[in-house]
């Protein structure tokens, strides 16, 4: 198989006596969709937390496109390409989609902004990911639904030109036709070569959209499966640590 | 997919185009107008409504009210109040306050007033004044962005201690005259009459100049340009209503038929200006775009890079400094400092920002706003003082004006946020 555009190994991370990850192995590849599940205080937002550099790790190592890295700031995290969209999307209600998906990295000529530049490209990135949702690139998010919202967070990663797009419960607020909407969107994103990562308590959601399911159970990764060699109840069984699962094949 | 998206898919453009809101005749642009103020974007039409009732009501009650002679006091008496205004709107835009405006500029025109009599040109002392505003804003911005006290709390605090301040530099009941012809002629000369002309040549020139420069630039990176008329009637609106207004203020409306009185008074160019350059920083630069970030979702912008901190001290050093610029004003207009200066205008400051539609929840305004919103408390003042009532009244008034206004703030807010829970 490829170089994975991201590889943990045996990471670690302690909050004061509580040992939070313990030794957590994770490979993401490029053009693939892996979804990272576990019950509550499995470890995952700490997981996700050391790779977007909000909360380094205590120990282990992270190869980027196979250099060893060492993460310890969110701007390292966003030049190296690694972005993750939160599950509050953190976008300013009062400024339009343009706005939003630029916003920290206006492009100016002469001290203005670019306006016409930044609209243009705002465009195609949308439109490299199929959006059809979205009215017009100048609304405001507040006119947005959910489901456009995450379309717009989704496509700020693209324009950013990220090579690894950290989801941190994409479709858990939504509706069941923006689910639909925005885990198609999640597949093209990975079918034009972006490594993704999805962190889902929806295995139905999983199973339709992942290539790959990684399950963490008190903070060890007890399986990275394919997901066309498992099945729900199996997952299940991993997650709240009723299964253990048996080898690689 | 929810029905509102499917009819908004039917839209008569290009298949998997995404429109800009530029697209579409006249008639399409008038409604996409319709229903954005339908989603509670009202920006300053209720307050532009407000204007057109209070002239006509004004002008029905008191044979004064559209004279020659007030109109221009109107002007002036709003310049003051317009400068306070439009300094507010870099903090209300971040969802703060600064309550010690009024008494910085009053502590300000005393140090103004201190420095002249120490022996400094007078310009110099206007510097003196300004680096002075732009400390305080500092510092409060300090206390807010980095200490964290909340901006009503600080800036009431320096609201209460500059009024001591201003006792202690001035001295129990100080009232000192301010014999500078050039500060005095800010609010009580006037321009020659070609001088009006000259500004209208100039407001048209920079509107049309924007306007087109901004078509040029869309046009060459391929995108559409809303129809050329939405410019052509920008600019003749700016021109009709400028146009008027200096011819009007041309005629002479002195009643002393040896000394007339005639043109535009020279405060007018100065608001204009302010209002132009800030509207400027505001909509074409990172820093405006970044104000406003901050103003909608501190956390989303601090996720986006942008220095939170930086932006909420910065915002405080501008709202003190152009502060500042009203106290000259106001010195200006009557011609001494005393020691209790700026104590009431910051409110009729933070009303007419509001008024004008600028939101007291942050991110949503603009500094035209402020301005339409001082000349409609402005206009209050001066209308009911033309009929005779008293200042109790006045205040009534503008009191209801304000909570009516805050209403609408609320009220649009509450129906631009609830499309979140539709579809």
């Amino acid at each position: 198989m490829a170089e994975p555009v991201i590889e943990l190994k045996n990471i670690t991370k302690s909050f004061g006596p509580v040992d939070v990850l313990k030794g957590v192995d994770l490979k993401a590849y490029a053009g693939k969709v892996t979804a990272l599940v576990g019950d509550n205080g499995a470890g995952k937002s700490t997981l996700i937390k050391g790779l977007s550099g909000v909360q380094p790790y205590d120990g282990g190592t992270v190869h980027f496109e196979g250099q060893e890295v060492n993460i310890h700031d969110p701007r390292q995290a966003s030049a190296l390409g690694i972005e993750v969209v939160y599950q509050d999307l953190a976008l300013c209600e009062n400024l339009d989609i343009v706005q939003n998906m630029f916003l920290g990295r206006e492009e100016t000529s002469n001290g203005t902004l670019s306006e016409p530049t930044m609209e243009l490209e705002a465009t195609q990135a949308l439109q490299s990911l199929s959006v059809r949702t979205v009215k017009s690139v100048r609304q405001k998010v507040s006119s947005l639904s959910g489901g456009q919202r995450q379309t717009v967070a989704i496509a700020r990663s693209v324009l950013r030109n990220a090579k690894l797009v950290i989801l941190d419960e994409p479709t858990a607020a939504l509706g069941v036709a923006q689910t639909e909407q925005v885990l198609n969107l999640v597949r093209r994103l990975a079918d034009s070569g972006v490594a993704v990562i999805i962190i889902s308590h929806n295995l139905v959601d999983v199973f339709k959209v992942c290539d790959d399911i990684a399950v963490l159970y008190l903070g060890r990764m007890v399986a990275q499966i394919e997901t066309k060699k498992t099945n729900q109840t199996d997952v299940v069984g991993y997650i709240t640590g009723t299964k253990t699962y048996e080898g690689s094949k | 997919m929810s029905k509102q998206e499917t009819s908004q898919m039917s839209a008569p453009l290009p298949p998997q185009a995404i429109a800009s809101g530029h697209e579409g005749n006249l008639r399409d642009q008038i409604s996409a107008y319709g229903s954005r103020l339908k989603n509670g974007e009202m920006g300053a039409l209720p307050a532009v409504g407000a204007l057109a009732v209070l002239t006509g009501l004004f002008a029905a009650l008191s044979p004064f009210f559209l004279t020659k002679l007030n109109i221009a006091n109107l002007f002036v008496q709003a310049a003051e109040l317009t400068t306070l205004a439009v300094a507010l709107v870099f903090v209300i835009l971040l969802a703060e306050i600064d309550l010690s405006a009024g008494v910085t500029a009053g502590v300000a025109m005393d140090i103004f007033y201190l420095t002249v009599k120490a022996g400094l040109p007078w310009q110099a002392a206007i510097v003196v004044a300004l680096v002075f505003g732009a400390a305080v804003g500092a510092l409060l911005g300090y206390f807010v962005a980095k200490i964290g006290v909340p901006s009503f709390v600080v800036t009431l605090s320096f609201f209460l201690a500059f009024q001591g301040l201003a006792l202690v530099l001035l001295g129990d009941g100080g009232l000192f005259r301010v014999d500078i012809p050039e500060i005095k002629a800010i609010m009580n000369e006037s321009l020659p009459t070609w001088g009006g002309w000259v500004l209208l040549v100039v407001m048209v020139g920079l509107s049309a100049g924007l306007g087109f420069w901004d078509r040029a630039r869309r046009a060459k990176q391929g995108l559409v340009n809303r129809p050329i008329s939405i410019l052509a009637i920008k600019l003749a609106t700016i021109t009709i209503l400028g146009g008027g207004t200096i011819f009007f203020l041309n005629l002479n409306r002195s009643q002393n038929a040896l000394k007339p009185i005639e043109g535009v008074p020279i405060v007018i160019p100065f608001v204009l200006a302010l209002l132009f350059v800030g509207n400027f920083f505001l909509d074409r630069t990172r820093f405006g775009r970044h104000l406003y970030a901050v103003g909608g979702n501190p956390e989303a912008a601090r996720r986006a890079g942008i220095k939170v901190g930086a932006i909420r001290i910065a915002a405080f050093m501008i709202t003190s400094t152009l502060a500042v610029v009203s106290g000259l004003f106001h010195v200006s207009r009557i011609g001494v400092v005393e020691a209790s200066a700026g104590r009431s205008i910051v409110l009729s400051g933070v009303a007419a920002a509001v008024v004008g539609g600028v939101s007291l929840f942050g991110g949503r305004g603009k500094l035209i706003h402020a301005a339409i919103g001082a000349m409609v408390i402005s206009m209050i003042d001066n209308g009911l003082g033309l009929l005779g009532l008293s200042a109790g009244i006045s205040f009534l008034v503008t009191g209801s004006v304000l909570a009516l206004a805050a209403t609408i703030d609320a009220l649009s807010r509450k129906r631009s946020g609830s499309s979140v829970l539709r579809s």
